[in-house]
């Protein structure tokens, strides 16, 4: 299984034609205590770059964006209950949803774990 | 030698100890405050009224079956709960009101004056319009004044406030593209990544899509993203700017701005809340500009915040004035009358926003205030608050981080680099308060890191200004040093640092009495 990043803080979890989504550690640090999180509900098909969910801390609201394109299997509905699981394991209990890929070529154009945090070092 | 015996200690003793824990949870004249359902119960009543006898029910079968549970009050103890609620609050009568794109300035009290005149206070909009002469003649005025200082041949007055002055011009805006024939195809409004909130969700309300230009490192429109956007142009409807932007910056483009959205098709929609910083300097209708709203709680000085209504007169055109809402005021050889529907003079509105024709009370404070400044004095307002931001920007950069390079105008932005790991703009906010200022508009601009956002306007003087930044230069060299008690400000306000988290995950909406047996059992 491997991961994947997007320069919107995204990340992407393969296991072979399924990806589970979240936003990164270091997103859910700056946006600082998560307050709400709404996520996609299966059956729900985005494209790549599409709002997908939406995530809520006492500063901003911020829209997450689809990683890459498919059809939500799975929305994680323990985050509307306990939205602080964002901040404390963003990038395992934390998650939003699992996707059914459409097209494993478009995880060519993100960043893998090394890259990403190139990326954040530059912010 | 007569004795006096009446004599007593009037020079303060030297206590050892500093604090002091009252019974009631008051802090000496700053009296402790419970809910007002705490302070009175259900079971009594501050009012005698005999029980009334002999009564005949005409409610049907929808008769109150439990009591209300609404507290009984004396009149003392309402008044002074509200009396007491009152002096927790904090205004610009009370001291300086440092908020970002704000502009709380000083509201005079010869406004105040003005508007308490019978003429304007005793007068009702249903009342004939003949009767009335004098205060369609002040709003006739007031809209000259506000169409000469904006260059622009047109003004709606009746919009209640900033968002529903930009869903006025919006409103124009699709009310031109339909009339076009447009309507369904130009849907694309650019807004910038530093916009108000209220731009984007003044464009979704009217249904269109909104398209995020991003910011350059100087703070201004990306002009290479702003025309990437214009590569398709037959979708476009226009863009909504600010102009200074939130980044207190003057886009320096503007003219270029506008040129390329008129040959995309569209319209320039401008965001007048920081027409403070270019009142009496800048026609807007100059650069372009189709739509601008007037905030005559800011710029003209109206009350703002809590203090009294807004007003958003929205400036137009020439290619959007037919399209104004009614009602609004013309002259004719009879003296003034309002025009109220959307027929003759008015048959090319976009429709109606408001019962009546605007804020009475906010024309004529505005325009009290202009007649006390005259166009000069303008001018003066626009070039003291830009002097007094950049005099605050000048001293407070050697402690704090300026958001850009250069002078301000009438705002001036921080953004966190200044403070130590741990520390973060809103407890430097928080501290503030500790020092008796309002703190400024933080977190904001969105396209600033931590930014804070500091509009002094220009009616404070320079040595407010120095007590404000001689408070600031402190917290902001704590900020630096990490000072971790930070953390934990206010102190010495009526209520400590609140959870924010807590309340926003687990918000308690409603009050709860502690027994409501006691009420069921009505």
């Amino acid at each position: 299984m491997s991961t994947y990043f997007t320069e919107d803080h995204e990340w992407i979890a393969v296991d072979g034609d399924i990806g589970t989504v979240g936003i990164t550690q270091y997103a859910a640090e700056q946006l600082g205590d998560v307050v709400f999180v709404e996520v996609p509900e299966a059956g729900a098909s985005f494209g790549k770059g599409d709002d997908m969910a939406v995530v809520e801390s006492v500063k901003a609201a911020s829209d997450v964006y689809a990683p890459i394109a498919g059809e939500v299997t799975e929305g994680n509905g323990d985050l509307a209950d306990a939205p602080e699981t964002v901040n404390e394991d963003p990038e395992g209990r934390g998650w939003f949803c699992k996707l059914k890929i459409a097209d494993q070529g478009e995880l060519s154009g993100l960043m893998d774990a090394a890259a990403y945090k190139t990326y954040c070092d530059g912010l | 030698m007569g004795m006096q015996t009446i004599g007593r200690p009037t020079a303060p003793v030297v206590s050892e100890s500093g604090s002091v824990q009252t019974v009631s949870g008051s802090k000496g004249l700053l009296q402790h405050e419970d809910l007002i359902f705490e302070i009175g119960d259900a079971e009594k009543t501050g009012v005698d009224l005999p029980v009334p006898s002999g009564r005949a029910d005409r409610l049907g079968g929808v008769t109150r079956q439990h009591a209300t549970g609404l507290p009984g009050l004396t009149e003392p103890e309402a008044v002074r709960h509200y009396m007491r609620l009152s002096q927790r609050n904090y205004a610009i009568d009370l001291g300086l009101f440092p908020l970002g794109s704000c502009t709380m300035k000083h509201n005079p009290r010869l406004n105040e004056k003005a508007a308490r005149m019978p003429g304007f206070a005793d007068i009702h909009p249903m009342q004939p319009q003949r009767t009335v002469q004098g205060a369609l003649e002040l709003i006739n005025e007031l809209a000259t004044w506000l169409k000469t200082l904006t260059g622009m041949p047109a003004v709606a007055m009746s919009p209640k406030a900033g968002a529903h002055g930009e869903l006025c011009g919006l409103l124009a805006i699709r009310q031109a593209l339909i009339s076009r024939g447009e309507g369904e195809t130009r849907k694309r409004v650019l807004v910038p990544a530093s916009a108000h909130g209220t731009n984007p969700a003044t464009a979704i309300q009217c249904g269109f899509i909104v398209d995020e230009i991003a910011a350059d490192a100087r703070g201004r429109v990306d002009m290479a993203d702003l025309k990437g956007k214009l590569e398709s142009t037959d979708d476009i409807a226009g863009i909504m700017l600010t102009n200074p932007n939130t980044c207190g910056l003057f886009e320096t483009d503007i003219k270029e701005i506008a040129d390329l959205i008129h040959a995309a098709g569209g319209y320039f929609y401008c965001d007048g809340a920081n027409f403070n910083a270019i009142v009496g300097r800048v026609r807007p209708g100059d650069l372009g500009v189709d739509a601008m709203h007037i905030n005559l709680h800011k710029t003209f000085s109206t009350p703002h915040g809590g203090g009294g209504p807004g007003s958003g007169p929205t400036v137009l055109s020439d290619a959007l004035a037919p399209f104004a809402p009614v009602p609004f005021v013309v002259k004719d050889a009879d003296g003034f009358h309002l025009v109220e529907d959307v027929e003759g003079e008015g048959a090319e509105a976009f429709g109606r926003m408001v019962a009546f024709h605007g804020q009475m009370g906010m024309f004529v404070r505005a325009l009290t205030y202009m007649l006390s400044h005259g166009a000069d004095g303008l001018k003066q307002v626009a070039e003291d608050a830009v002097l007094n931001a950049n005099y605050i920007q000048a001293r407070l950069k050697d402690v704090m981080t300026p958001a850009f390079e250069g002078y301000c105008m009438h705002e001036a932005l921080f953004s966190d680099a200044f403070t130590a790991d741990g520390i973060e703009t809103i407890d430097i906010a928080k501290a503030l308060i500790d020092e008796g200022y309002h703190p400024m508009t933080m977190y904001f601009p969105l396209v600033v890191h931590g930014a804070m956002l500091i509009e002094p306007t220009e009616t404070e003087s320079k040595q407010e200004l120095d007590r404000f930044c001689d408070a600031l230069r402190v917290v902001a060299e704590r900020a630096a040093a990490g000072d971790e008690a930070l953390k934990a400000a206010p102190y010495l306000a009526p209520k400590t640092r609140l959870d924010e988290t807590r309340a926003a995950r687990k918000p308690i909406l409603k009050w709860t009495p502690p027994a409501p047996e006691a009420i069921a059992a009505e």
